[in-house]
């Protein structure tokens, strides 16, 4: 089937005595890497960005693009001078000293200065006089000295404007910190707690559906079909109050106080994810080559048999591409969750997490993109590792 | 870390528990058909009756947890979802078409069946147009597979996770601090002053557009490839000997023996945009003018309380899905009689 395309486009292009790696490179092609290159940079620079900054220093991410992340970053900042008290006597002359940058050592002074307008008018190492007398210097290390022949009497201590240099730094704090402290932790320990079993459930409840819909004979068979066809996109927006009202029914029944349980989501997800299960593993089923069904009845198999020896094993690909599905979509799933199992931190799942980090930490970008990160790996993993199932299921469940 | 423990115990009880249960009883039913209808030692007349009886209740059995689930929680949630939108928010008192009145004089309803238009319009052309595109131009290139995958990835990130990213893509920073958002980095690189566009007025809701956009096109792109590749090369070279260009071959051949495809790819998109829920709930929660009519149902069942309007909104929704659901069906049940 191939064979004409690679052949006709050899013969123009065998004699233009350009160099072997340019030979197949018209202004055509060189567009067409070109306008691909684009739209793929499109698609992966706003992960790749999500990525390098949560592993960046927050205060170099707070104050730097993260395309930045290998160049050295700029800051200002301002630091307060000990008032008279602080100061010591050596020889005659009295000395404030200190460091402006406190405990981090991680960062540099260039320049510095009196006042908010100018904190770039000295560069360090140099000195400035004071208005309460004397000089001050401060080094690039953060150092500063103010030096007086006089006592110092002030008791307000006046302010130093700098300007600091941040050598790259790349660090895995912020995942510390989110795993740990902001509760990110736990709500990845919650997804998987709703995520392994409401993709597990379904997949024997669908099987057994699926065969018979696609090798039995019954009255009602193509009405059912076409149910289930429907149901694949009926919004869930139509199940989700009287489920509620159900679910607490049924709570009250038991005497607690509201339906939201972990074996409510499982169930619920179980249930929405079953039109798209019984879907894929019947068309797949259906396609099972009937020689091999009729050969076994007539052996005398029974459907139950030929179920479980046979068409099982066989339809592993299409098991796969829907474990894949339902464990990506539960994993992925905010709305369920946060109906049916509630928004209490030690139950939020990582998505109900996340936008809960939005609303509270909306503006700490080391917080965000970490937590998004920890949200998206575990997805991104099933993807690359499973992805040809994951195409083969996408292209069963929509072309046909 | 005691009910942390406990927790994961749960999950793999419930695990063992729900196969054992799926084994016991698909076992269990079959066994106990086969044992009360068995065509043991009976003359040949009784034998057929049982054997054809046996075979008329065995479909139910395999069926029956399924049809049970989709009942419980699909089906019989339709109508009661129908039956609530008839009554006032506390589920008590019938109100008719009250609720359907209130929401057509509503603002904030009248701004989101505006807003699930254009996103109705913008999102599935773009995702299914930069599918089509990438798709095309991957399957030329050496590199295309590598491409192709990485488009695809957004398919596996969740709404929320793709909203923090694109957020700080729209990273706003006032005029003259250094931007960290990619995108107002390139516009203040090309000398133009920085924007909040999650607060601007119209585009704020394209730009969460692009967002749903970034992750369908990867499924668009994925299922147009597979179908360019089934057309017949005989067709392709048939019109390169004629004379046909890239761009005819591509308007006139390619897109015209996909369009099949083109239109599935489309109607599934559409149906993911009229459920968009998470990406406004978690970018603006339809402050600024971008409210959907997703959102707007689940504040009012989740924030006001009021079931009835609520279930109103969701039936609105319902009815627009309603004519894809439709076609769905007819093509699905074509399918079955060509089988």
């Amino acid at each position: 089937m191939t064979t004409a395309v690679e052949q006709a486009p050899a013969i123009p292009r065998a004699s233009t005595g350009r160099p072997s790696w340019l030979a197949g490179l018209t202004l055509g092609r060189a567009l067409t890497h070109l306008a691909l290159l684009v739209l793929v940079l499109i698609w992966t620079l706003p992960t790749a960005g999500l990525l390098i900054s949560s592993l960046r220093d927050k205060d170099q991410l707070a104050v730097s693009g993260w395309w930045t992340a290998l160049t050295t970053s700029e800051t200002q900042g301002v630091t307060r001078i000990g008032t008279a008290e602080a100061q010591v006597e050596e020889g005659g002359r009295y000395f404030i000293r200190g460091n402006v940058f406190g405990t981090d050592t991680n960062k540099t002074v260039t320049a510095f200065g009196l006042s908010n307008a100018a904190p770039g008018a000295e560069p360090a190492g140099g000195s400035v006089e004071m208005t309460d007398g004397g000089a001050i210097t401060v080094q690039a290390d953060g150092a500063f000295e103010w030096a007086s022949d006089a006592p110092f009497a002030h008791t307000r201590g006046p302010r130093i404007f700098y300007v600091s240099a941040i050598a790259p730094r790349f660090t895995i704090d912020n995942y510390i910190e989110v795993l740990t402290a902001s509760g990110v932790g736990r709500s990845f320990i919650n997804s998987f707690t709703v995520t392994i079993p409401a993709t597990i459930i379904p997949i024997l409840i669908a099987a057994f559906a699926a065969y018979a819909l696609a090798w039995m004979r019954f009255p009602f068979r193509g009405l059912i079909v076409a149910l289930v066809v429907g149901l694949l996109v009926v919004p869930l927006q139509m199940s989700l109050i009287p489920l509620l009202s159900l679910y607490n029914d049924i709570a009250k029944l038991f005497g607690a106080t509201d339906g939201k349980t972990y074996l409510g989501v499982w169930l619920a997800h179980t249930a929405f994810g079953l039109p798209l299960a019984i879907y894929l593993l019947r068309n797949y089923m259906a396609g099972l080559p009937r020689e091999i069904m009729e050969s076994a009845r007539i052996d005398g198999a029974s459907h139950f048999k030929i179920f479980t020896t046979m068409v099982l094993p066989l339809s592993f690909p299409a098991l796969a591409s829907f474990s894949i599905f339902q464990f990506l979509w539960v994993w992925n799933d905010l709305l369920v969750a946060m109906v049916f199992l509630g928004a209490q931190q030690d139950k939020l799942v990582l998505t109900g997490k996340l936008v809960s980090l939005l609303g509270s930490r909306g503006n700490n970008w080391e917080i965000l993109t970490a937590g998004a990160f920890v949200t998206i790996v575990v997805p991104l993993i099933v993807f690359f590792a499973l992805q040809r199932y994951f195409v083969r299921g996408l292209l069963a469940g929509s072309v046909k | 870390m005691d009910d942390v423990l406990q927790q994961l115990v749960g999950a793999i009880l419930a695990i063992v528990i729900a196969l054992a249960a799926c084994v016991a009883y698909f076992w269990g039913t079959n066994w106990l058909l086969d044992r009360v209808l068995s065509s043991g030692s009976s003359s040949g007349d009784a034998m057929t009756k049982r054997d054809n009886l046996r075979s008329s209740i065995r479909p139910w059995l395999f069926l029956f947890p399924a049809l049970l689930f989709l009942s419980v929680y699909l089906i019989y949630p339709v109508f009661e979802t129908v039956r609530l939108s008839l009554f006032d928010g506390s589920g008590r008192t019938f109100v008719g078409f009250g609720n359907y009145a209130w929401a057509l004089g509503d603002p904030n309803f009248q701004r989101s069946v505006l807003n699930n238009v254009l996103w109705l319009i913008i999102v599935p052309s773009m995702a299914t147009g930069f599918g089509l595109v990438i798709a095309v131009l991957a399957d030329r290139l050496w590199w295309g597979n590598i491409a192709k995958s990485l488009v695809f990835m957004p398919m596996a990130i969740s709404f929320v996770g793709a909203s923090v990213i694109w957020r700080f893509v729209y990273d706003y920073r006032g005029e003259g601090d250094l931007q960290i958002g990619l995108l107002n980095a390139i516009v203040t690189g090309l000398g133009f002053p920085p924007q909040a566009w999650i607060t601007m007025p119209f585009w704020n809701s394209i730009f969460l557009m692009v967002i749903l956009i970034w992750i369908q096109t990867g499924f668009a792109m994925v299922i147009l490839s597979a179908a360019l590749r089934g057309i017949p090369e005989e067709t392709l070279e048939a019109a390169r000997i004629d004379g046909a260009n890239d761009f005819r071959i591509f308007f006139d051949i390619m897109i015209p023996q996909i369009w099949g495809t083109i239109v599935v790819v489309w109607t599934t998109i559409t149906i993911v945009v009229l459920k968009v829920f998470d990406i406004i709930f978690a970018m603006t929660n339809g402050q600024w003018d971008t409210e959907v009519l997703a959102n707007l149902m689940f504040k009012w069942m989740f924030v006001n309380f009021d079931y009835g309007r609520g279930s109103a909104i969701a039936v609105v929704i319902m009815l627009a899905v309603l004519p894809i659901m439709i076609w769905n069906i007819r093509r699905a049940n074509a399918e079955q009689g060509t089988r």
